[in-house]
């Protein structure tokens, strides 16, 4: 037996609240609810929905960010507590005062009769905590995007936007939370430089290195362990499909892969990037594909998942990968010590169907930057704009220059098995004048790129009629003196 | 005069926060999941069938048995009484015996150690089915004329003849979707057994009495056996009026055949296949109508989708012919209703109980008028407003006396500026190729009642202990709707204390028995009524002592929030209680309610099936992208009739969630079905309910003001928790009138509910084309019925 090139997991250790906790014989996909409501005994965050979609299990999971807290919302039921290594897990009974009066954000709810049947109000109050100790002010929109992630369904949120309007101006401090936050950040940052933690159980594993290394020779040990990172996919194979995976090694304790890298062409981002970060980088350069992230999943969901997760877990519905083919990002995968580079187009490679190794992980995925002559643009439809999966997601990368196309790359999700460009699409633009009869042109060619599906989210039809209809979005939208092109930008008469 | 109708209040009327707010914010409040466990408690699953319909050739068990964790499994063969849930005709048994009639009707469960267990054991059942015909939707049932029950019908006037005469005619199609609830807290219950075979249950349901009945025949036990009780739900919406009654029976037999406390909660994705929904409904119309747009004569058939059993479809159906008026007087109306039954999950109740598909089908037809004549549909909509005169019987023949609609509509036009944004949102059409503007106003009459009339009745039950504290309890259950609130300020203000004094208890067979379902908008006005009467009762005797100990007559015996003053003595509330227990006065009462004035004959189709209508109006203004079908709802106005509030801050809460909920079932919530009949939107992250930015951005929402209940109602308050919703079919036809601006408002929009992106591009696509060829026809065709 060859000796394993990292030592034997520490428990992983996390505090709830103040009190610090430690786990290592536990199903390694224990998901942070459970333990709450069933060996914590704190019931007061709820089961909604368990595949991270309503909210009602929202926590604020706090980790060091310098030489402050920095509390992010979560939902609790598809995150493993595997994955809390050196974070603090603050939940709604953590936050009224020792004296036991209520928080400004629970007070600012109770005053603006912001809950009804109250089953969804933990994780409200939750989401808005996190919002809260953000410091900074945010408007309506804000607001929105950080309650995106919480379903009511009996309020019609009006209420629930007031109280989080007042929360900043209502009396009643948090002063409780401020002051164990420096003894958490010392607790977490002994926590943190555990080499390797892990959990196991009837021969299941759960691991969480700490180097880039590790988690290499990890896969090479385990070549069929899933790899993990923000889980809000690999959550639902557990909470729904209920399966029992073998091993599962994390990538979000590896601070090496959780950096972005400026570089003077591109953007280099790991794979423990979160998604809001990752969108705030690249909405930074491309607007649309910043408005795209904004409503992708929920600030819970963002604050989980990842980019390179997002990639590598090879849905046909995901909505980075069209932004991603369209602009022409490559992807560095890496197996032990080998890498290699692709493009992301060339990852996918048929319907579950991806070109990844056993033992192998997405690394990064380097973002070409702007330049001059370019334009972008990328759409979302869904029938809901926030937390919905597309039904079609188009981007739009072409370069005009005096009047004609010179290249064009054209890329959707939801209109085949796999993301994928518009080629015939493409070749109907390129080196013909920009113009309606060419994107009519092309958009006419574009029925005979795709087939789509009908299902639950669009029929075969609507795909395909968006699909080129956006096209034509993008062209009305390039001229000049063009009324608003978004119903979002739209007021009311 | 009676006490209930002075106008000075105390407590009644004030916008008091919900009475579990701080609880609810806290994470404190107790729902039947947080309940702590019982020792040695097990954890129940459903197993169900993967056919829509179909013979259970074999159902091996073995490999469930055969799971870690695994106590028991049942069948139908475990039950000790009757295999039978179902609300009203019989037909929905516990646990499907040899005949399965939807996906995911229960087959059997398994008790388990674990809920984690429990749900990785449920999948190993091993079922052979012999596949047989599946009806799926209104089509199919209606080509095969297949019912739940006989078709039915109501009829004013002559409506043949006078379509025969009429001066227009206009044909056509309204289709609606179903709903999902999406209670945040899916269905949920605990069983305890007890000695004697007594069975304790704590269920989510709004229908405790219906759980207790339900229990007692599974269970094969008298009533008197079974205690259900129930403290607050995490949302109901109707889904857990008839539908939670398979949970409940389902713990309780695990629990009468372990021996041991079992609970059973469903996973988010077997709520949604397993109970029903809002029904959808399809909807031909045949109106005839004037050159002023006066409608003169209508026929309406309207088949709906019930699912595999009756369920509450049939009296769900009737509501849906109650409002197939609305607000508008049709003097020549025949009214025809098919209950469709399909290989679907048996529908249910969701409020509005039926009354918003009928509205949805008039409100069209109103549209259509004005279409055709050119007319703004408002001035289509007064034209044909109930008289408060004359031009004032319902297709049913009651009489409606109290219309306030005249007037709340001029109030709502002028303050919402509908005629200045009209043409506000034509010059932006004008303007804008892509995007596209709409507006509506639409009306809501609702009534209110049982239209089953033995449900309008009521109980309660009061005690004052001697420090003064006051334990309320009545039937109604508290799903969020702020009804317990609503009661103690009613029990505060009759005994002229503070609302801290009134302790709220969970509602519980064993302390008001035989209740109705907390439904049909009644809970506070029935409950509110029946706790008045308890607390009233102890109030009279505790005066009558007083002014016996005083030696002064009753009437001069003063009682205010300051004390009980009677000659020369002076009490608090608790002292008078005290001195009171000690004079051997009793200080515990129940109280009772019955609806007054209703009736109804079905047979006839004749009556006064409602005490009084509820009102309102709205406004609102849409959006949409004419290349996506994208969309927003961007201005909403509210006026809406709660007669004089019980407590405005509720109020406002339910005609603002009411609204929202009725915008998701008509935009972008949809149920869609696979050709093998699975619902494939089982879940939050493909049934989208609305989120928080899809509230509109403008929304203005106001109660009207100085128009008490024409009715002796508690405090002269109406109903509120279901009319709100249908103020969102303002929402839908705001969208249909922007589609309609695609064609210049020259041909109808054919915009079917849900109005998601997909259905609005479809509808912008039709517009263009019958714009460019109008001489299409624009009736289709529907199977006869008859």
């Amino acid at each position: 037996m060859p000796e394993s090139p990292v030592p034997a997991p520490a428990p992983v250790r996390f505090l709830l609240g103040s009190a610090p906790v430690a786990l290592a014989d536990a199903d390694p996909t224990l998901t942070l609810l459970e333990y709450l409501r069933e060996t914590a005994g704190r019931k007061g965050t709820k089961e909604g929905c368990a595949e991270g979609d309503c909210g009602a299990c929202t926590v604020a999971v706090g980790e060091p960010d310098g030489d402050r807290m920095r509390w992010r919302a979560m939902n609790a039921c598809i995150l493993f507590v595997g994955a809390l290594h050196g974070r603090q897990v603050l939940t709604v009974e953590d936050l009224p005062a020792p004296d036991g009066s209520l928080h400004p954000v629970q007070q600012a709810m109770v005053e603006n009769h912001a809950s009804q049947c109250g089953f969804c109000t933990p994780g409200f109050v939750m989401s808005l905590f996190a919002l809260y100790r953000q410091g900074r002010r945010v408007g309506r929109r804000g607001i929105g995007d950080a309650l995106a992630g919480n379903l009511c369904r009996c309020t019609g949120y009006g209420p629930i936007l007031a109280a989080a309007e007042a929360m900043w101006e209502t009396p009643g401090r948090d002063d409780h939370i401020a002051r164990q936050a420096e003894a958490a950040r010392t607790a977490l940052e002994e926590m943190a430089a555990e080499p390797l933690v892990g959990l196991a159980r009837d021969g299941r594993r759960f691991l969480a290195p700490r180097t880039a290394d590790q988690l290499a020779a990890l896969l090479l040990e385990h070549p069929d362990a899933v790899v993990l990172s923000g889980g809000t996919d690999v959550g639902l194979w557990v909470t729904k499909q209920l399966r029992q995976l073998p091993t599962i090694v994390h990538t979000g304790r590896v601070a090496e892969l959780a950096r972005i890298e400026d570089g003077p062409d591109a953007l280099i981002i790991g794979a423990a990037v979160r998604l809001s970060e990752a969108a705030t980088a690249i909405g930074a350069l491309y607007p649309d594909f910043g408005e795209v992230f904004r409503r992708y999943g929920s600030a819970q969901v963002r604050n989980a998942g990842t980019l390179c997760g997002n990639v590598a877990n090879g849905s046909p519905i995901g909505d980075s990968p069209p932004g991603l083919i369209a602009l022409g990002a490559e992807m560095t995968l890496r197996r032990g010590d080998t890498r290699r580079r692709i493009p992301v187009e060339a990852f996918f490679i048929d319907y579950g169907k991806q070109d990844r190794q056993p033992s192998e992980f997405v690394e990064s995925i380097t973002v070409p930057k702007p330049r001059p002559g370019w334009l972008f643009r990328m759409f979302k439809l869904s029938k809901r704009f926030d937390q919905d999966i597309s039904a079609v997601c188009g981007a739009f990368h072409l370069e005009v220059a005096d009047g004609t196309v010179r290249s064009a790359r054209v890329a959707y999700g939801g209109m085949a098995a796999t993301p994928r460009r518009a080629l015939r699409a493409e070749a109907a633009l390129v080196g013909r004048p920009w113009s309606e009869p060419t994107v009519r042109a092309a958009m006419a060619a574009m029925a005979e790129d795709f087939a789509p599906i009908t299902d639950m989210r669009a029929s075969a039809w609507y795909r395909q009629e968006a699909a080129a209809n956006l096209l034509l979005k993008v062209y009305l939208d390039s001229r000049d003196g063009g009324a608003p092109s978004s119903v979002l930008d739209c007021e009311a008469a | 005069m009676h006490a209930a109708f002075t106008d000075v209040t105390r407590v009644v009327a004030k916008a008091l926060p919900h009475d579990s707010a701080a609880k609810h914010v806290a994470g404190t409040a107790v729902y039947v999941d947080d309940i702590p466990e019982p020792a040695g408690l097990l954890h129940v699953q459903l197993g169900g069938s993967a056919e829509a319909h179909a013979r259970v050739v074999k159902l091996d068990l073995e490999p469930v048995r055969a799971m870690p964790g695994v106590v028991a499994v049942l069948t139908a063969a475990d039950i000790p009484g009757r295999n039978d849930v179902s609300p009203v005709a019989g037909d929905d048994p516990l646990f499907a015996d040899g005949l399965v009639e939807h996906v995911g009707q229960p087959l059997f469960a398994v008790v388990a150690r674990s809920y984690r267990e429990a749900r990785m054991a449920v999948r190993q059942a091993r079922v052979e089915y012999e596949p047989l015909p599946a009806l799926l939707d209104i089509d199919a049932a209606m080509r095969e004329k297949l019912f739940i029950s006989e078709p039915y019908e109501m009829k004013r006037g002559d409506a043949e003849r006078a379509l025969g005469r009429a001066r227009n005619r206009l044909k056509g199609r309204v289709v609606v979707g179903g709903q999902e609830h999406f209670y945040l807290e899916g269905q949920v219950a605990m069983a305890i057994p007890g000695e004697d075979g007594e069975m304790t249950v704590h269920s989510s349901t709004q229908h405790p009495s219906e759980i207790q009945h339900v229990v007692a025949r599974v269970l094969g036990l008298p009533h008197a056996r079974v205690v259900v009780e129930t403290r607050r739900m995490g949302g109901g919406f109707g889904g857990k009026e008839s539908q939670a009654s398979f949970v409940a029976a389902a713990a309780a037999l695990a629990a009468r055949v372990t021996g041991h406390p079992a609970k059973l909660r469903l996973d988010r994705d077997d709520d949604m296949t397993m109970t029903g929904k809002r029904h959808d409904f399809v909807m031909d119309y045949d109106v005839g109508f004037d050159d002023d747009g006066r409608i003169t004569g209508i026929d309406f058939a309207f088949a709906s989708r019930c699912g595999r059993s009756a369920d509450l479809s049939d009296a769900i159906n009737d509501r849906a012919m109650f409002h197939a008026d609305n607000a508008y007087y049709l003097e020549n109306a025949r009214i025809r209703s098919y209950r469709c039954k399909t290989h679907t999950v048996s529908n249910t109740a969701f409020r509005g109980f039926g009354g918003p598909q009928g509205m949805c089908a008039i409100e069209r037809v109103i549209e259509e008028i004005a279409l055709h004549l050119g007319k703004d549909p408002l001035d289509v909509r007064k034209l044909n407003l109930y008289g408060t005169t004359d031009r004032n019987v319902t297709p049913y023949y009651m009489t409606v006396e109290d219309n306030i609609l005249p007037g709340l509509i001029e109030e709502l036009e002028r303050s919402a500026e509908y005629r200045r944004r009209r043409e506000a949102v034509k010059a932006f059409n004008a303007a804008s190729p892509v995007l596209k503007k709409g507006l509506a106003l639409t009306p809501v009459k609702f009534g209110i009642s049982f239209t089953t009339t033995h449900l309008n009745q009521a109980g309660a039950l009061v005690h004052v202990y001697q420090d003064g504290s006051v334990h309320l309890n009545h039937g109604g259950t508290e799903m969020g709707q702020g009804l317990n609130i609503k009661v103690a300020q009613v029990v505060a203000e009759t005994f002229a204390i503070d609302i801290g004094q009134v302790r709220i208890t969970a509602t519980s067979t064993d302390k008001v028995p035989n209740t109705s379902a907390t439904a049909a908008s009644s809970g506070s006005d029935m409950n509110g009524m029946a706790a008045q009467a308890a607390a009233t009762a102890i109030k009279q005797r505790l005066r009558d002592f007083a002014a016996v100990t005083a030696g002064v007559p009753p009437d001069h015996v003063s009682w205010t929030a300051e004390g009980i003053t009677a000659g020369d003595r002076h009490w608090t509330f608790a002292e008078l209680a005290k001195e009171a227990y000690l004079a051997r006065i009793s200080l515990s009462s129940t109280g009772y309610y019955r609806t007054p004035k209703i009736h109804w004959n079905r047979k006839a189709a004749r009556g006064r099936p409602f005490y009084y209508f509820a009102y309102g109006a709205a406004v609102s203004e849409a959006v949409i992208d004419t290349l996506t079908g994208e969309n927003r709802i961007l201005r909403v106005d509210i006026l809406h009739d709660v007669g004089r509030s019980l407590n405005p801050a509720i109020d406002l809460g339910q005609v603002e969630g009411g609204f929202i909920q009725g915008m998701g079932w008509l935009t972008t919530e949809e149920l869609w079905f696979d050709s093998s009949g699975r619902l494939r939107t089982h879940a939050p992250s493909t049934y989208k309910i609305p989120a928080c930015s899809d509230r509109p951005p403008v929304f203005n929402i106001r109660l009207i003001e100085g128009q008490p209940n024409r009715e002796e109602t508690i405090y002269r308050s109406k109903a509120v928790g279901e009319p709100p919703l249908m103020l969102a079919i303002s929402a839908w036809l705001a969208l249909a009138d922007a589609v309609a601006a695609v064609g210049d408002h020259k041909v109808a929009p054919r915009l079917d509910a849900p109005a998601t992106p997909e259905r609005i591009l479809a509808a912008v696509c039709d517009v263009r084309r019958r714009a460019a060829a109008p001489a299409e026809a624009a009736v289709p065709e529907r199977p006869a019925a008859e």
